[in-house]
């Protein structure tokens, strides 16, 4: 399986190492825009059946197929009212340990906006915003040049494209907490439904999709679906751009076919930094529960790692080694989430920070047994789905609820004297 | 001091052009920040007043977003990835030699205005970490180590 090697890497093949991105000129000579008008020749019910057979699933955490999420937007005329109808580029990264989209709004903002242009004539959007985190202003620049400049060219034809520049709150990620943060409202997730493609930004139908979806858009047009899905080692389409940090000894991106093995991306970053040995990972940032060496060779997609318990939220990996504390890393972890909440929901609200406290008091060794009762308690009440208005709760329970449930005897041993590993060092 | 000529009929612009007041609320701030390096009292009094939305309205959001700047922040903003990647390569270690070598805790300015220290969620840095993102065109710095600090900052931010 590891000699698989594609001719090109479609999403990052075009990159520059030093991660300037491409002038339009530049970006044409290597063939961009040649899918855009491809697809525009196509209806667009024809590029969602090329989405959908290319096996396109959402890369923003939930892995949703891409087809499916276009095909709730309405034909113009057959939503209520009238006004535009939105497309809108989710680059608000911000989970723990995900740095993919950093690079494709930076390096390559041309391919976004490709992809932005076609998602739009596919989903009958007249208007589309870039959302982009503050502290990726290097993407912000990049992706304003990118727009001018195929805006200068004629390249948008009537489609309205913007970035709009949040200011630094995890939240907003959520897609319905970016609608409303782009209304100009603290940005708290609304009750679904109704979803977005009902009734989304100011009413209005609304397609959230994350950067990385977007950017892999152009491919299927320019390959064809079956290519496209046939870089795949599954049956979930395209290549996915991994990510590997932590204890590795060359953290990095790696671009390779969806599917591929922890056991593979890992030994392509030169293998476990730290003893050597791998103690365990998380398979998609933050908000994914705690992996093994037994997974080591399960194929790294969303149906997999579902299956094996977790979630491949990001498909960025973090790795610890044997002498990492996973208590430490989740103690890390919460805070984070605790200090994220928006603070709508009481059970996120107060019992992030209720067990960010307990985290914190283990690793210091003031915690009693009582404490880490309180804290198997509260990852049972409130980690299962529905138990809070979002799924900021849910993705904060996971590493805790994982980690308590493979790494028990650990959470035990910070009982007397604090974390043993800090001890040692 | 209150915002120029020129920011206020930019701020009325953004009004025009992204849905209207509310929406162009978090633009405004922006554009004060980015003029003045924070967005004081009197400064919001003056964009509600020119988006014509309500004072509570606006500080209401300028008080949700970490990177809004309610207080004066130094010449050039140090933030420092508080993630676990970072973590796992050290980061606490850079965050410990900043603080010792700057004499500020996170949240905090110099004495001389020249630097704030400030905590942020990951920066997507996690292949050079631990990592930190720096001044105004937040541009990415790292690996970075306790030893280094010095350097950095001397090599100017």
């Amino acid at each position: 399986m590891t000699d698989f090697k594609p001719n090109t890497l479609p999403l990052t093949g075009r990159a520059r190492a030093d991660r300037r991105p491409h002038s339009l000129a530049e970006w044409q000579a290597l063939g961009g825009y040649s899918a855009v008008e491809a697809a525009l020749k196509l209806s667009p019910a024809e590029v969602v059946a090329q989405v959908a057979a290319a096996r396109l699933n959402g890369r923003g955490g939930a892995g949703f197929p891409a087809a499916q999420k276009w095909r709730f937007m309405p034909e113009p005329g057959q939503s209520p009212g009238t006004g535009p109808s939105y497309l809108i580029v989710n680059g608000d990264e911000m989970e723990p340990g995900a740095f993919k989209d950093r690079l494709l709004l930076e390096a390559l903002p041309h391919q976004v906006l490709e992809g932005a242009i076609i998602a739009a004539h596919a989903t009958h959007a007249t208007e589309a915003i870039v959302l982009i985190r503050d502290a990726y202003r290097p993407g912000i620049a990049a992706m304003e040049q990118a727009i001018q400049e195929a805006r200068a060219a004629g390249l948008l034809g009537a489609l309205s494209i913007r970035v709009h520049p949040s200011a630094g709150r995890y939240i907003v990620g959520e897609e319905t907490a970016l609608i409303e943060a782009l209304e100009g409202n603290r940005a708290m997730p609304r009750k679904r439904p109704p979803f977005p493609a009902a009734s989304g930004l100011w009413g209005r139908p609304t397609t959230v999709n994350n950067v990385e979806t977007i950017s892999l858009v152009p491919h299927v047009i320019s390959m064809g679906p079956e290519a496209f899905s046939g870089l795949s080692w599954t049956d979930e389409g395209g290549t996915k751009l991994y990510g590997v940090s932590g204890r590795v000894k060359r953290p990095q991106l790696i671009e390779a076919p969806m599917g591929t093995t922890a056991r593979e991306l890992i030994e392509r970053c030169g293998g476990v930094s730290g003893n050597g040995r791998l103690l365990t990972f998380q398979p998609g940032g933050g908000a994914t529960g705690f992996l093994g060496p037994e997974h080591l060779d399960l194929p790294l997609d969303f149906g997999h790692v579902a299956r094996a318990g977790s979630m491949f939220g990001t498909g960025t990996l973090i790795v610890l080694d044997e002498t990492a504390c996973p208590i430490g890393a989740v103690a890390r972890h919460m805070r984070f989430y605790a200090r994220e909440s928006c603070g709508w929901c009481t059970p996120c609200r107060e019992g992030l920070p209720w067990a960010s406290r307990i985290l914190d008091a283990l690793e210091a060794g003031t915690a009693s047994a009582a404490d880490l009762d309180a804290l198997r308690m509260i990852a049972a009440e409130a980690g299962p789905r529905g138990r809070a208005f979002c799924d900021l709760m849910g993705g904060a329970m996971a590493p805790l609820a994982s980690a308590l449930a493979r790494f028990g005897d650990r959470f035990e041993a910070h009982l007397t004297g604090g974390c043993p590993q800090r001890r040692l060092a | 001091m209150s915002l120029s000529p020129d920011l206020l009929a930019r701020i009325r612009d953004a009004s025009a052009h992204h849905g209207g007041p509310r929406a162009a609320m978090l633009e405004a701030l922006r554009m004060i920040q980015q003029e003045h390096g924070w967005v004081s009292d009197a400064h919001l009094a003056e964009a509600a007043q020119t988006l014509g939305v309500g004072l509570a309205e606006i500080e209401s959001l300028a008080t949700f977003y970490s990177l809004i700047f309610r207080q004066p922040v130094g010449e050039t903003v140090i933030l420092l990835c508080d993630g676990v990647s970072c973590w796992l390569n050290g980061a606490e270690e850079v965050r410990d030699a900043l603080m010792a070598r700057l004499g500020i805790g996170f949240g905090q300015t110099t004495a001389d205005g020249k630097y704030t220290l400030i905590n942020i969620a990951c920066v997507g840095g996690c292949d050079r970490a631990p990592a930190a993102v720096v001044g105004r065109d937040r541009r990415l710095v790292g690996p970075l180590s306790p030893e280094g600090v010095a350097e950095l900052l001397e090599g100017g931010l």
